[in-house]
């Protein structure tokens, strides 16, 4: 039956995609520790993981952790931002600027740019969002789809209308 | 949004993730939490699969076996906590290129031999007192672990080696002097042979 894969195919799998959430949590290089500090805590507790779980989901919870301690070990507190800045963003250049959206994500409030990284980038479910949020699933949706609404008002460089 | 998806999955950069895993291979080993590292080299008889457990060499594997293969089996039976990690396998690296080169007639490695138990571990215990050139025969081998009737179990220990070309199964023959089965196929134990004869 089923037996679990060596660590190195979840590294392979998932590693760019952590990788992706830790730069939209967190700027560089705070996001390349957050992703070492995940990858090390998954690899100490992977014995132990049901073999019936969801593995991106498992890391990207402990990604999510991982954030919030390398805001905290920086002496900064993970503050809400209660207010998006209404002027449109000058990082917006045309065609595809990656840094520039990225650095938009992070613009936005705590909960909207976790819901937007955990379903676009790593594709979670809202269920899955909304237990490692803490609240509803509707709430999850929300957060995500009021982080999109925020990112079209502000990101313009690469956005299809 | 469906169209966001698009702008979320561009591929990171492959120079920042191997920078990164080449960290996570240091901070596991520092940490203890790397049960088992593995890496592979290239040689004449194929692409081998090298493995290591903190305790020593604990598997060499051939192209035909399927390293894929080989490594869901180690992650099954000794632990999850795999990592592509060549550094703990530096030295065994460096003795098979010896060896291929005709530079090194035995190797000096710590053999982790958790893979094997019973009479296959004995038979395995005492194939490396088979010196480098020498052949013998599965009966002779019997004989050599006091189970003289055990030739076929003798057969089936060195089919099962974890660590072939370290531990020398290949300088096993049949009776009649032709080479046999072995695990890396017949042309692998023959080239082996023919290093060993040059």
């Amino acid at each position: 039956m089923g037996t679990k894969q060596p660590f190195e195919m979840v590294v392979e799998r998932h590693g760019g995609t952590v990788l992706r959430i830790c730069r939209v949590l967190l700027a560089s290089p705070d996001a390349d520790d957050a992703w070492s500090e995940t990858f090390l805590a998954a690899l100490r507790a992977y014995p132990d993981l049901p073999e019936t779980a969801n593995v991106e989901a498992w890391l990207v919870t402990i990604a999510h952790r991982k954030a919030i301690d390398v805001l905290r070990a920086r002496g900064r507190q993970p503050i809400p931002v209660e207010e998006v800045p209404e002027a449109p963003t000058t990082l917006g250049l045309p065609g595809f600027d990656d840094n520039g959206l990225w650095r938009a994500v992070r613009e936005l409030p705590d909960r909207q740019r976790q819901a937007v990284a955990y379903h676009y980038v790593a594709g979670l479910l809202y269920t899955e969002i909304a237990e490692i949020l803490g609240g509803t699933t509707d709430a999850a949706r929300r957060a995500a789809a009021d982080g999109i609404k925020n990112l079209r008002k502000n990101y313009t460089g690469g956005v299809p209308s | 949004m469906s169209e966001y998806n698009g702008l979320f999955t561009t591929s990171a950069d492959p120079k920042t993730l191997a920078r990164l895993h080449r960290e996570l291979e240091q901070a596991a080993e520092r940490e203890g939490l790397l049960d088992i590292a593995y890496r592979t080299v290239d040689s004449p008889v194929g692409p081998l699969l090298l493995a290591a457990t903190p305790r020593g060499l604990v598997r060499v594997a051939y192209d035909i076996e399927d390293h894929d293969r080989v490594l869901d089996t180690l992650a099954d039976r000794l632990s999850p906590r795999v990592l592509r990690a060549p550094g703990r396998l530096d030295a065994a690296a460096q003795e098979l290129e010896e060896y291929f080169a005709g530079r090194r007639h035995a190797f000096d490695l710590p053999l982790d031999m958790s893979l094997s138990r019973g009479f296959r571990l004995l038979v395995q215990q005492h194939l490396p007192s088979i010196g480098y050139g020498q052949t013998r025969s599965y009966q002779q081998v019997a004989e050599l672990v006091g189970r003289p009737k055990a030739v076929r179990a003798v057969g089936t220990a060195c089919a099962t080696n974890p660590l072939p070309v370290v531990v020398p199964c290949h300088r096993v023959l049949r009776g009649d002097g032709t080479a046999g089965g072995y695990v890396g196929g017949p042309a692998a134990k023959t080239t082996l042979l023919n290093l060993e004869a040059a």
